[in-house]
């Protein structure tokens, strides 16, 4: 895969790179909307994550005393991570030399730096809110992630790579294939995404009700441009598993080379994908109610099971003795 | 087994059979009782499917007839005779979880990997396509015996049991391509007859004891005020 790290390759990595802030807040804009439109609402223009976003990159920022250095790093090093997580994520096309120098364990394990930041964040300034959410948002990640790194080698056995972008390949050049390894991999993973991310049935992303915030409450303290990096990373979180789950098991549209016209393509294929997958986010919190703390574990449990399912009927099933 | 090499029904027929195996996890660890009632049903319903896609990727036709009875009986009769009696026993509401849900899901889990090696040398001669799914319904068996050891509810174990036969027919239909139809009919009345004595022994059940906690069996005592002292 020597002959893609060309300088046009990697200018088209760029470009996707920076497609993901930028498209980030108009997927929470969306996801709003459709729900405001399931509870009889009109709801905000798909657009007001926009406007959020720059109405906090203008306000002062103010940080309490207690705050050490680490408190004002944390937004940039937050955001810098989950972008360069985001970067390795396979959007329009599949030859990216960010998909070759990084693997899918890379990004578990920047996703992981800018969740130590979040909560080295939360618990910095000493109250107790931080402290709280940094303690629950660990307790999720930490049963998140065996789940997550257990859905994806289901995945990576199949393909015989961790790569992301020789993953979707492989995908892509079988013929239609039903797996069940696919099928509970696909659902483990959905679930350690919401989980992740923050949605409803493990974190309510709108709240301000203190028992039940764990993104909120780590991020109480900050204002102005601080907060708006945080949320801007929070909404590139939720747009990097978007893509994540759209590419890994449903590729079909994604360009496999180059040419502008399948550029084209594989665009309107991710944005129709993410439509729907964000409008099937938005009907699960409609109906779903959001489930106590100390459920949350047992959720995570069958995201587990899921994932280890996958890998076993990947064994028992899939391969020939 | 290469499974892109397959044909795409006998895809189905595996994805169908992982299904059940999913099921059967879903029992083991469900605590409702009424949820675990409809999941029964729901893997009969995967049990029925499995059999109309063999019988149609293998132009078996007397299967067709044992999937529809695998589908009137196991998906619809038996799980509504148990509705009614749970609602009979004024149990819609009860909960039960288990003392150690992860490790009887742990448990579960070993049984699948157990299963799979069990049946190893069988599918190592490679008799026909879905020799896997072998293993799939011996774990779906072994899973329902794990179910009514660590389930002290009688429905629950009833449940367990059940779906031991849901493996047994899972196993029949993949290996050999279902049994004659004389020994289907009868395992099936069979199946409904041990039903109905089931829903007798229940309320015996609960006459004797006055809970369907069949732990509480082990007790012996001569009257029902006294089991009923101890209570916690």
């Amino acid at each position: 895969m020597a002959e893609i790290l060309t300088p046009s390759a990697w200018l088209l990595a760029f470009v996707q790179a920076l497609l993901f802030p930028a498209l980030a807040p108009l997927l929470v804009g969306w996801v709003r909307k459709v729900k405001a439109r399931l509870q009889n609402r009109r709801g905000a223009s798909v657009f007001q994550p926009y406007r959020e976003l720059r109405k906090l990159l203008f306000k002062e920022a103010r940080v309490a005393h207690t705050a050490s250095p680490l408190f004002r790093a944390a937004p940039s090093v937050v955001f810098v991570a989950t972008w360069l997580a985001a970067a390795t994520v396979p959007l329009l096309t599949i030859d990216l030399p960010t998909a070759v120098v990084a693997d899918i364990i890379v990004l578990a394990g920047l996703l992981a730096l800018a969740r130590v930041f979040l909560a080295l964040a939360g618990m910095d300034v000493g109250t107790a809110f931080g402290g709280m959410g940094a303690s629950r948002e660990m307790m999720i990640s930490a049963l998140a992630e065996p789940a997550m790194l257990m859905a994806v080698f289901t995945l990576a056995m199949t393909a015989h790579s961790t790569n992301l972008g020789s993953l979707i390949a492989h995908h892509l050049g079988d013929a239609f294939v039903l797996r069940p390894s696919y099928l509970f991999a696909f659902a483990g993973l959905t679930l350690v995404a919401l989980a992740e991310t923050g949605r409803i049935p493990v974190d309510n992303p709108t709240t301000h009700l203190e028992l039940t915030m764990v993104h909120e409450a780590m991020v109480l303290e900050y204002s102005g441009r601080h907060l708006a990096l945080m949320e801007w990373a929070a909404q590139i979180k939720l747009l990097l598993y978007g893509v994540l789950v759209a590419n890994i098991f449903f590729p079909w549209g994604i360009a496999t080379d180059p040419a502008p016209a399948s550029l084209a393509i594989g665009l309107g294929a991710i944005l129709l994908k993410l439509a729907v997958l964000g409008a099937a986010l938005a009907v699960a919190e409609t109906v779903l109610a959001k489930m106590r703390l100390f459920r949350v574990p047992a959720f995570l449990n069958l995201a587990l099971l899921l994932a280890l399912l996958g890998l076993l009927s990947h064994v028992i099933l899939e391969v020939g003795a | 087994m290469n499974l892109p090499a397959l044909p795409l029904l006998q895809q189905l027929v595996v994805l169908l059979a992982a299904l059940v195996l999913f099921l059967s996890f879903v029992l083991l660890a469900q605590s409702r009782l009424v949820s675990a009632i409809h999941a029964f049903a729901w893997q009969g319903a995967l049990v029925a499917a499995v059999t109309a896609v063999v019988a149609l990727s293998g132009e078996v036709h007397h299967l067709y007839f044992s999937a529809g009875l695998t589908l009137i009986l196991k998906a619809l009769v038996i799980p509504a005779m148990l509705h009614r009696q749970v609602r009979g026993l004024a149990l819609e509401r009860h909960t039960e979880a288990l003392q150690r849900p992860t490790l009887a899901i742990i448990a579960a889990v070993g049984l699948v990997i157990f299963s799979s090696w069990l049946v190893l040398p069988m599918v190592a001669e490679e008799l026909a396509f879905t020799r896997n799914i072998l293993a799939i319904s011996l774990a779906v068996v072994l899973i329902g015996f794990l179910m009514m050891v660590v389930r002290q509810q009688a429905v629950a174990q009833v449940l367990g049991f059940m779906s031991i036969e849901n493996g047994l027919f899972l196993a029949a239909v993949s290996a050999t391509g279902g049994m004659p139809l004389i020994v289907e009919l009868g395992v099936a009345f069979d199946v409904l007859v041990a039903m109905v004595l089931f829903g007798v022994f229940f309320f015996q059940i609960r006459e004797s004891i006055d809970s369907l906690d069949v732990d509480r069996l082990n007790r012996l005592s001569e009257t029902a005020e006294m089991a009923g002292e101890e209570r916690p």
